[in-house]
């Protein structure tokens, strides 16, 4: 169920601008792994490359190796389709499809794969994601209203049964929590905690607190100014990084002297 | 203290009035009220004109229509001038609705198709000359397409027309039996090459603003180009594609000029759209205005007057299929 991600000197550019320069880190599966750092650092850039998502923004391009197991994402001949449906995303700001019921919206990337599911099986797996969710209690009576309905928490929410319906190998969530007031958050944090059991979970938040409360690895990203490209500073246990880093530069920013 | 107070006050309030019914009045300036009369004018003035317009077709319609000693909606046959006067718009009726028909079936898909690749499939140096050159064609005047279609499309389409005999002229429909291409069927492939810009164009805009965060969601979970358009661009621009679909419908029934030259006008619904012959309430009008007495052309205002309702007909079932979807519409 849940792959090692194990990167190795990538660097990833839009168009002649370098916006992450030459990182390498391991992610450990069933684990929770969050970054910070400054806006601009290229955190959400590095996210996006583990999917091969950065490659869809004009003039996104990647060098270097990002390892699931035993396979290069970027090797010769990967297909970025097949890449995005085992390496799941949760966005920043909750996107149902706005033309669909809650239900159409579980279902969405199952019927992508274009196996013929039966009804009965079909309703298993939505009825299983929205539980894994937390959200199955909330919308089981009106499976068939429109999911752009929902409140931005429940939207969210949508969004991660969305995702872990098709049972990614991982899940990458970008500032999920962003958009989210403290009480939707306190119930996606939760949920984080719940899913790691199955999961490989990388986290991007701007909330210090937050990737605290929830990561087992912290990473931090910086920048050396303005155009120049995101450097990965450190990676280590969350406990290590928010009572002892190694780096100055993540103590700085942990303990709010900059950034 | 002083400050505070000095900025409450700030607009003086006028001789003699409290500070409180200053500020109600303030609400009316007199560059919103001017902008109020100006807007609300306008829109009085669009409804005064549309009354205008139906107060008009519908006096010198029923003068018409009350010497007409045919059947007004069964009659295959437009005589308003003789005596007496017989006239009657079936054939109208099915030689617009027809031929709208055909355009709509020929040019919706490929406008649909064409807006998809400028919007999401060309790359950008190709995208936008492309766009340019549809937006161009939207404003060539109808008479050249009538030329055009005059003198080039008739003389070339036969071979096509023997082809669909060929094949599919079991049908009864699609049967043609030589002679000039001057048929409904023609007046369609024109019509549909007419209203292709604007269908193309419009629906173009509605794609490109399908919103980022939907499309990457489909991506996400492992789309495939196509996959995206399915799931994220087409459901949200449903809705204006249909109205895009519209504008050009409008234009398609309406259309005279275009017609007038390409089609050889005849009072009879032949069994084949192949045939020549029939007519467009549009058509007609132009045709007949000119060499039309009173009632005649009291006459072709009824039947201008036709052509109005089934507009609005139109326009008011497109509104209720965007409407019924509505809950569905972020």
């Amino acid at each position: 169920m849940a792959k090692r991600i194990d990167v190795s000197g990538l660097s990833a550019f839009y168009g002649a601008h370098k916006a992450i320069d030459d990182i390498s880190m391991t992610v450990e599966p069933r684990s929770v792994t969050a970054f910070i750092g400054p806006s601009g650092c290229g955190k959400s850039t590095f996210l996006r490359t583990l999917n091969r998502m950065h490659e869809v923004t004009p003039g996104g391009r990647v060098e270097g190796k990002v390892m699931l197991d035993d396979e290069n994402l970027y090797g010769p001949g990967v297909d970025p389709v097949s890449v995005r449906r085992t390496v799941g995303m949760v966005f920043q700001r909750p996107n149902p499809f706005p033309t669909m019921s809650i239900y159409e919206n579980v279902a969405a990337g199952i019927r992508l794969n274009g196996d013929r599911v039966r009804k009965s099986d079909m309703d298993a797996i939505v009825e299983r994601s929205l539980q894994g969710a937390n959200l199955w209690k909330e919308v089981k009576d009106r499976l068939n209203k429109p999911g752009a309905g929902l409140s931005g928490g429940q939207q969210q929410r949508l969004c991660i049964a969305r995702a872990i319906a098709v049972e990614p190998q991982v899940l990458l969530m970008d500032e999920p929590c962003s958009a989210l007031d403290p009480i939707s958050t306190l119930a996606i944090e939760d949920l984080i905690g719940e899913l790691k059991e199955r999961f490989t979970i990388v986290i991007v938040t701007h909330n210090m607190q937050q990737a605290a409360r929830v990561s087992d690895r912290t990473a931090f990203f910086n920048l050396a100014g303005v155009g120049r490209p995101g450097k990965l500073i450190e990676i280590d246990d969350t406990e290590r990084i928010f009572s002892n880093p190694s780096v100055q530069a993540t103590e700085d920013y942990i303990s709010g002297r900059f950034g | 203290m002083e400050i505070s107070s000095a900025t409450a006050d700030s607009p003086p309030p006028p001789a003699g009035g409290p500070a409180t019914e200053a500020r109600t009045k303030s609400a009316t300036r007199p560059g919103d009220r001017v902008f109020l009369a100006f807007s609300r004018g306008s829109g009085i003035l669009l409804l005064v004109i549309m009354a205008a317009i139906a107060v008009f077709l519908t006096v010198r319609a029923t003068s018409a229509l009350s010497k007409n000693e045919g059947n007004f909606f069964t009659t295959f046959e437009w005589t308003a001038n003789g005596t007496p006067p017989v006239f009657g718009i079936a054939v109208l009726a099915f030689g617009t609705v027809v031929s709208s028909v055909i355009a709509m079936l020929i040019a919706v898909p490929v406008a649909i198709g064409i807006a998809l690749f400028i919007s999401h499939y060309a790359p950008r140096r190709l995208a936008a000359p492309l766009s340019y050159v549809i937006d161009l064609l939207a404003a060539v005047p109808s008479i050249v397409y009538g030329l055009w279609g005059a003198l080039f499309l008739v003389p070339h389409l036969g071979g096509l027309y023997s082809w669909f005999d060929d094949y599919l002229g079991w049908t009864g429909i699609l049967a043609y039996h030589d002679g000039a291409a001057r048929s409904l069927f023609t007046i369609g492939i024109l019509l549909a090459i007419m209203i292709l810009p604007i269908v193309t164009s419009v629906s173009r805009e509605v794609f490109l603003q399908t919103p980022k965060m939907n499309e990457e969601a489909a991506l996400a979970l492992g789309a495939t180009r196509w996959e995206v358009i399915r799931m994220a661009v087409l459901p949200f621009g449903r809705s204006g594609v249909i109205s895009a679909s519209m504008l050009g419908l409008g234009r398609a029934l309406g259309e005279t000029m275009a017609v007038a030259t390409v089609l050889s006008p005849g009072f009879e619904i032949g069994k084949s759209l192949l045939d020549p012959g029939g007519g467009t309430f549009a058509q007609n009008i132009a045709s007949s205005f000119k060499e039309s007495g009173e009632i005649g052309k009291d006459a072709l205002i009824a039947s201008g007057l036709v052509l109005f309702v089934l507009t609005l007909l139109v326009n008011g079932a497109a509104r209720l299929i965007i409407a019924r979807r509505k809950e569905y519409t972020a």
